[in-house]
């Protein structure tokens, strides 16, 4: 089977991305700690790739951990968006099939509830009463994660309760859980997958305009988001400090978005335009 | 039409009733003592006593809860702690730099993406269809503070077109004020630009393969006139939702767009007043905010049930 283009070039810069975050754990060029005031603003040369910032500090070390935090925080968020967002909108959907429309009712519309809430406008609120940090922007993120999830679900589910095997399931004598996560589950998990990819680069501009702010990771760990804002003072005679971090976070979010659109097409080739439709919709209110 | 307008405005009112309930208990109840909070660590007993009888804190919660419902129902907002002044002052001067903003953003947005997606479509598989939409994918990649940074870095101090930030308030010519919220309006335009133009894209091609567009070529139109004359209208329909979306989103998305430009708008007032911990003014901005948001896709969806019968039957995914 040929891979479409996209997902090529999409997977090669996440796979990038990636191994530099976890390389970061082990080993980065120069420590991002140490602070080299005598080599403070060099330009990108052979020693440091990406030039030094105004402590010294290596710009293209940083940006291994910055990436590495972005990653982290991420997943994590979209780990909690799915975590609560899957079975709620498995059971939602169960719950119509079985005559339950108050309770899939009551759950829907705590998911329109929260999706009334301007998400950047949120997690600043969130990040601002409970407190600045890596935790608290993964959970103001993650929880506007959990209706993304919780809506495709449902809607996917509900498509597939009036198929024949879900019919056979349910003469077998299987409960409608069981045959949420035996049947239904598997049969939608691939869109379930094209959208974490797609959350996970919403997240990493989140967690970015979150650090940026100064709400998001706090200092000494380097993110890309307080390496843009620091570098704002200092764009004129350092311009490498504003480029590089904001083209690593556009490389990485091109990355899993391309991934995300070739993934689409491989495993539901059918469906492509319908369910493109339908993504960028709920990707737009995010 | 009649019922489902009336079931669509009761679960409005519902959704902002449990909405302000969610603020409320954010704002007022997680922080411990909210009076405490906005004083700081450097707050004297004697001034944070004083401040809590100012804010009512000494009711309790419920009835506070009330007050500020029924308060905001005859639009009293309460006094800002920083300011001074009464809350829906702050927010009507505010309102009238984000709203703009908002709509000039939308309007760009616009111009640039709903060529982009038809000449996209036309050309669909096509070397221009490519290079275009390879663009829109960067430009939804784009964290939109980084472009606005790198906007003020060309054209504000390298080719000094535009000033690099600040409003010159509404007095000072319509013009004047145009030019400070262009780079802005770019800014927040730009990423959406790119969303919109990829719905664009496919809801052409959808479009395009509807029998009535067969019908319309084998009449004789060519495929250009097909698309202009029957097509774009049925292909604009999700477009619309999707920029009924975009609205509120720019509106509480310009937080850091407004910072960077030193804009007086409600994003740079609620930031200021998160870090001075005035909390009487947050509180008012979100509960606005989400008014804002609720009420537009309320109104989008009177507009498209008006458009598509089918969808009144209540058949949102």
């Amino acid at each position: 089977m040929k891979l479409p283009l996209n997902f090529i070039i999409g997977a090669i810069l996440t796979t990038i991305f990636l191994c530099m975050a976890l390389l970061s754990l082990v080993w980065t060029p120069y420590d991002v700690t140490a602070l080299e005031i005598a080599d403070k603003f060099q330009a990108p040369n052979i020693d440091h790739w990406f030039g030094t910032d105004h402590f010294g500090r290596d710009v293209f070390s940083m940006i291994m951990i910055g990436a590495r935090n972005a990653v982290m925080v991420s997943l994590v968020a979209v780990g909690i968006g799915m975590l609560f967002g899957v079975p709620l909108g498995l059971y939602a959907a169960a719950a119509r099939m079985n005559g339950g429309n108050l309770i899939d009712e009551i759950l829907m519309r705590g998911n329109d509830l929260i999706f009334a809430f301007p998400s950047l406008l949120m997690a600043i609120m969130i990040t601002a009463v409970f407190g600045p940090g890596a935790i608290n922007a993964i959970i103001a993120i993650g929880i506007f994660n959990i209706p993304v999830f919780a809506r495709m679900t449902r809607g996917g589910a509900l498509g597939l309760w009036s198929r024949e095997y879900i019919m056979a399931a349910r003469v077998c004598g299987k409960g409608s859980m069981r045959i949420s996560f035996e049947h239904i589950l598997p049969n939608i998990a691939n869109i379930l997958i094209v959208q974490a990819t797609i959350q996970f680069s919403i997240a990493i501009i989140a967690e970015a305009s979150l650090s940026y702010v100064g709400l998001g990771t706090q200092p000494p760990d380097p993110s890309l988001g307080r390496m843009l804002n620091e570098a704002q003072t200092m764009i004129f005679f350092a311009p490498w400090l504003a480029f590089v971090p904001g083209g690593a976070i556009v490389t990485m979010v091109l990355g899993l978005n391309l991934m995300g659109d070739g993934l689409r097409d491989i495993l539901d080739p059918k469906l492509r335009q319908r369910k493109a439709r339908e993504m960028e919709a709920s990707n737009a209110a995010s | 039409m009649g019922h489902y307008i009336l079931k669509r405005l009761l679960s409005l009112v519902l959704t902002l009733l449990v909405a302000t309930v969610v603020i409320f208990v954010m704002i007022e109840v997680v922080p411990g003592d909210p009076a405490a909070y906005m004083m700081g660590l450097s707050g004297s007993t004697e001034a944070t006593e004083a401040l809590r009888s100012e804010l009512g804190l000494n009711m309790g919660a419920w009835d506070r809860y009330i007050s500020w419902i029924t308060g905001m129902i005859k639009g009293d907002f309460g006094t800002s702690y920083t300011y001074r002044v009464p809350v829906s002052d702050l927010i009507t001067d505010r309102t009238l730099v984000s709203v703009p903003l908002t709509i000039y953003a939308l309007i760009l947005s616009t111009i640039i993406a709903i060529p982009v997606g038809v000449i996209s479509a036309s050309r669909r598989g096509g070397f221009l269809d490519t290079l275009l939409m390879g663009a829109a994918q960067v430009g939804v990649a784009i964290p939109n503070f980084w472009f606005a940074i790198l906007m003020v870095l060309f054209f504000s101090t390298s080719l000094r077109w535009f000033s690099a930030g600040g409003f010159p308030g509404w007095d000072a010519g319509f013009l004047e004020c145009l030019k400070a919220l262009t780079l802005p309006a770019i800014s927040l335009a730009l990423p959406q630009a790119a969303i919109l133009a990829r719905v664009m894209r496919s809801s052409v091609l959808e479009v395009m393969n509807e029998d009535y567009i067969r019908t319309a070529r084998a009449k004789g139109l060519s495929k250009g006139q097909a698309l202009m004359r029957h097509g774009l209208r049925n292909a604009l329909i999700p477009v619309l939702t999707i920029l009924g979306l975009q609205f509120s989103f720019l509106l509480a998305g310009g937080i850091i767009i407004e910072s960077i430009f030193s804009l007086p708008g409600l994003g740079r007032l609620v930031f200021q007043s998160i870090a001075q911990r005035d909390l009487i003014v947050v509180k008012s901005i979100v509960t606005l905010l989400v008014l804002a948001v609720v009420v537009i896709t309320f109104v989008v969806d009177l507009l498209y049930a008006a458009v598509d019968p089918r969808l009144r039957e209540g058949k949102r995914m």
